[in-house]
């Protein structure tokens, strides 16, 4: 088998591809921007059960009516089971009366909201009692977040420049911010709740995407190393060919566990699975088109992939 | 030929045994179960699983196993539903005692004895309550600057020297009332020794500048930077070790009380169902103050009138009656030693209350002179709030004050007395309070969540299901690509299944649910080195080398992309765990630990396999590795 993945025609194909994906993904980011889930945003959280399955349009009305239009409602495990969410807004009180008071507030408004549910249906009863975190611990993580990635991308960059110089660094980055934005833009187009396990799995997604690039950069150097008079279109293509089976093996294991994770784990982790999914399969395509077509166009050469020099360690007694 | 040398072998087999042991209590599940701890962390009355089981027998729920497990009693039921009424009725009826939720692990005695024990469970896997309490570290420096203020002005008052001081902000100022420049340095050097150094150091701990105020000078100190740091470090370790005394006092198994991040201050509290008491508990600071009752002026006309005394403060006794009591505090909460609730000879509930030796000998001095007299115990609980001056979130404190009890002194005492007038639950909190210590600085909740233990359970089980169906699908994907091959894999996979198991066991890390997940996706990545060598030795069959040759050659010049591959997931994995709170990190452990002990199986671990099955024949025609091999 021997596809020629670094032709002309092909690679425009797969950078259009790309491209439409990646700025849809920016749009939505940019205009719409993440669901963020309650980790991040801070709020009130409450689990209500009743006894027939629940209408969720008539709890909205009747929580619209009782004054709490912001609020998320959804059904939760059973028919009967339905996850009431409200913004930190929803608690009445002013942002800036303070943590201590949004506490009492928030406990008082699940027995408000309690009160009004059971006015509607009498079988309303509170499954546990309501989530609560304040607005400040939803920045914190914000921040915290983001400063992982940073320092997550940092730290691989460092590596890849290291073992391979920095023109695979740089294809490696860009093909894992390819990764990346298509992920996001994923729970951003589609509206997914993007909460703290969400978080962790970018972070997953992030090792993924650089273990797949990794492995073909790794291949292409042995070929420069033994394909001395090739060019370097035909040096790609050749490490691409040699480790597509490879790719498309770890990538469908994978995904055989992620979508058993995803069928079986619960609503807990189907975020996280989503999340994983897509960056895998997005991350196995852009291993072989985004990484390697970014060394390309950066002209990667046989005294790219010449051992960094080491004079210093030869002159040692 | 591919051998190993048999130490290689040997070893395999010797880790492959023990971590097999290490993982095996975590096969055998848990009994729901409740856990009956002493309040205030004192041993287990002797009659305590009796009287349960007389409890429980007569209510008509069946347990299946009651034992000691030191500090606590421990009763298994079968099942979730008589846990949670058996906890409900063994809360209300056993006397100073708690009962709350737990999970008992059905590991045999024998591997106890070894002592080994299943992993432990985060909060989302075996339900509880979780909190993070904001410490005001601003208050802390306030505490600073107002000690500051007070001892400098004992120094300036035995120096007979008059210069009153103020706190603004972040500093003190001190303005002297006298020109005399002499007076001036003799109050700088007064100054600079509040911060005495106690350690060579070339940064001044205290910054003092010259200020005039009103044409007369004056002094402005700044704490230095790593003052501050200091003083705040010291206020939520403090805070911290004090939280920790109060909830180890409520009774708890295994409760987690950490500092997070730079003033935050982590609890979770496994099987407590009931967010509300362990909050008020928590963030409470409730102490007592012991004064003596002011019989010079009358308290009626003081009420009336609204004029302030200088000796005394005005307060309303129990019986709506006004009282003047002293300002001096004849003893005060910080020296109570030791305190239990209980009841007077009337049964009223009542705190026994111990003083430190230097509370009692004033509690002695002060009743031998007083006997005939009254003595006032004001309650006092500060709740604190927050609240936005000029922008900036700061945490203020409403303190409520009021005098439980008013009596007479009927006989001189020292440091071991009854206090009275208080309700029952407040007599059970305040005795708690007492004991743990006071807050350093006042903590606000900015978090709370509780998960249920059905929902713990649901989690445990669906967790179980996901491992086991995706490590299926991987084997069966496996076997059917490699054959033989993948029945290395897949025995390699096995091992580093037991392997994660065994470390996570050993470890003090709690699984949670995205530990689980994490499992799950290493159980998937795992084979990518197996797959990684495998197509590699293909390729040197497809060379036209021969199988023994190829298996070395497979192996070998994977390595190199194995290593590369797995150090870039263990770098994102490793930021993971530094910059995660909780549960991420869970995942980041699971995560980081399953590629290290992946890349031990899958390399030596099939290594030794191949050996084993293929090394040893010296005409090895074919390999069974799929692909038209």
């Amino acid at each position: 088998m021997n596809l020629d993945f670094m032709g002309r025609r092909r690679l425009i194909i797969a950078m259009s591809i790309s491209a439409v994906f990646v700025l849809i993904s920016l749009a939505s980011l940019i205009f719409r921007g993440l669901e963020l889930g309650l980790d991040f945003t801070g709020g009130v959280v409450m689990e209500v059960g009743f006894d027939e399955p629940a209408d969720l349009e008539q709890i909205r009305s009747t929580l619209a009516a009782a004054g709490y239009e912001g609020a998320t409602v959804q059904n939760f495990g059973a028919a009967t089971e339905v996850l009431i969410r409200l913004q930190p807004e929803a608690l009445g009180v002013a942002e800036d009366v303070g943590a201590a008071a949004q506490v009492e507030a928030a406990g008082t408004l699940a027995t408000t909201i309690i009160a009004r549910l059971q006015e509607m249906d009498p079988s309303a009863a509170e499954r546990r009692p309501a989530d609560y975190v304040g607005p400040q611990i939803g920045d914190e993580l914000v921040e915290q977040g983001g400063q992982a990635m940073l320092y997550a991308i940092l730290g691989i960059f460092v590596y890849v420049v290291v073992r391979f110089r920095w023109k695979f660094a740089v294809g490696a980055i860009v093909a894992l911010f390819h990764d990346l934005i298509i992920t996001f833009g994923f729970f951003s187009v589609l509206r997914l709740e993007f909460d703290l396990t969400v978080l962790a799995a970018m972070l997953a997604v992030i090792g993924y995407s650089l273990n797949d690039t990794v492995v073909v950069f790794d291949r292409i150097r042995e070929n420069f190393r033994l394909m001395r008079r090739g060019t370097a279109e035909a040096i790609v293509n050749a490490a691409i060919n040699q480790t597509l089976t490879r790719t498309v093996v770890t990538g469908v294991t994978t995904l055989l566990v992620l979508f058993a994770l995803y069928f079986l784990g619960g609503t807990t982790l189907a975020g996280f699975s989503i999340a994983l999914i897509v960056g895998i399969i997005v991350g196995t395509y852009s291993s072989i088109y985004v990484a390697s077509a970014a060394a390309l166009f950066l002209n990667v050469s046989t005294t790219d992939m010449l051992p960094p020099k080491r004079e210093a360690v030869d002159d040692m007694p | 030929m591919n051998r190993y040398p048999n130490w290689v072998n040997w070893l395999l087999l010797i880790i492959v045994v023990a971590g097999t042991i290490v993982a095996l209590p975590n096969l055998y599940g848990d009994d729901p179960a409740v856990y009956i701890a002493r309040e205030g962390g004192q041993a287990l009355e002797e009659s305590v699983l009796p009287d349960a089981r007389g409890i429980l027998d007569e209510a008509g729920i069946a347990y299946i196993g009651t034992e000691i497990e030191a500090p606590a009693a421990v009763v298994r039921f079968g099942n979730v539903n008589d846990q949670l009424r058996a906890r409900d009725l063994l809360d209300d009826t056993i006397d100073n005692h708690s009962a709350s939720l737990t999970l008992a692990p059905r590991t045999p005695g024998w591997l106890r004895a070894l002592g080994l024990r299943p992993m432990s469970l985060g909060l989302d896997l075996q339900g509880g309550v979780h909190f993070v309490f904001q410490v005001d570290i601003e208050a802390a420096i306030q505490q600073l600057l107002q000690n500051y203020s007070e001892s400098l002005e004992g120094e300036l008052r035995d120096a007979d020297i008059r210069a009153p001081t103020s706190i603004e902000g972040r500093t003190l100022i001190v303005r002297l009332l006298s020109d005399d420049p002499a007076v001036a340095d003799q109050v700088e050097e007064m100054i600079g020794d509040l911060e005495a150094t106690t350690v060579l150091t070339t940064v001044p701990r205290l910054s003092i500048e010259r200020i005039e105020t009103e044409g007369r000078p004056g002094f402005r100190v700044t704490p230095s930077e790593v003052v501050i740091r200091e003083r705040q470090n010291f206020a939520i370790e403090q805070n911290t070790l004090t939280l920790r005394n109060r909830i180890n006092a409520l009774g708890v198994s295994e409760p987690i009380v950490q500092r997070q991040g730079l003033d935050q201050i982590l609890v979770q509290l496994p099987g407590v169902q009931d967010p509300d008491r362990a909050k008020r508990l928590l963030g409470a600071t409730a102490t007592l103050e012991f004064r003596a009752v002011y019989y010079d002026e009358n308290a009626y006309e003081i009420q009336r009138s609204g004029r302030q005394l200088v000796c005394c403060e005005l307060y309303i006794d129990p019986d709506g009656i006004p009282i003047l009591l002293r300002r001096a505090r004849i003893a005060t909460g910080d020296q109570v030693i030791d305190a239990t609730p209980g009841t007077d000879q009337y049964s009223r509930p009542a705190v026994n209350v111990t003083l430190n030796g230097q509370g009692g000998d004033a509690m002695f001095e002060f009743t031998s002179s007083s006997v005939g007299r009254n003595m006032a115990v004001v309650y006092r609980e500060e709740i604190p709030r927050t609240v936005t001056r000029d922008g900036v979130e700061v945490i203020e404190t409403d303190t409520s004050e009021r005098v439980i009890s008013n009596a007479q002194i009927q006989g001189v005492f020292s440091n071991n007395f009854q206090v009275t007038g208080l309700t029952a639950i407040e007599a059970r909190d305040l005795a708690l309070q007492l004991r743990a210590g006071a807050l350093a600085v006042p903590i606000v909740m900015v978090e709370q969540r509780t998960i249920g233990p059905s929902l713990g359970a649901d989690n445990i089980a669906k967790g179980r299901l996901a491992v086991v169906v995706g490590f299926l699908l991987v084997v069966a994907f496996m076997l059917l690509y490699y054959r033989v091959f993948g029945m290395f894999a897949n025995a390699a996979l096995l091992m580093n299944l037991i392997l994660l198991v065994a470390l996570m066991s050993l470890l003090p890390t709690a699984l949670t649910l995205p530990g689980i997940a994490g499992i799950v996706l290493t159980l998937g990545m795992a084979v990518d080195a197996n797959v990684l060598i495998n197509e590699r030795i293909r390729e040197e069959l497809r060379n036209g080398n021969t199988p023994q040759a190829s298996i070395n050659a497979g192996y070998e010049k994977a390595f190199s992309s194995i290593a590369d591959a797995n150090l870039t997931t263990l770098i994102a994995s490793a930021v993971l765990f530094v910059y995660g709170t909780g549960p991420i990190r869970g995942f980041a452990v699971t995560l980081s630990l399953g590629i290290i002990t992946s890349m031990f199986t899958a390399i030596v671990g099939t290594r030794v396999l191949a050996n084993l099955v293929y090394g040893r024949q010296k005409v090895l025609k074919r390999l069974s590795i799929g692909g038209g091999n």
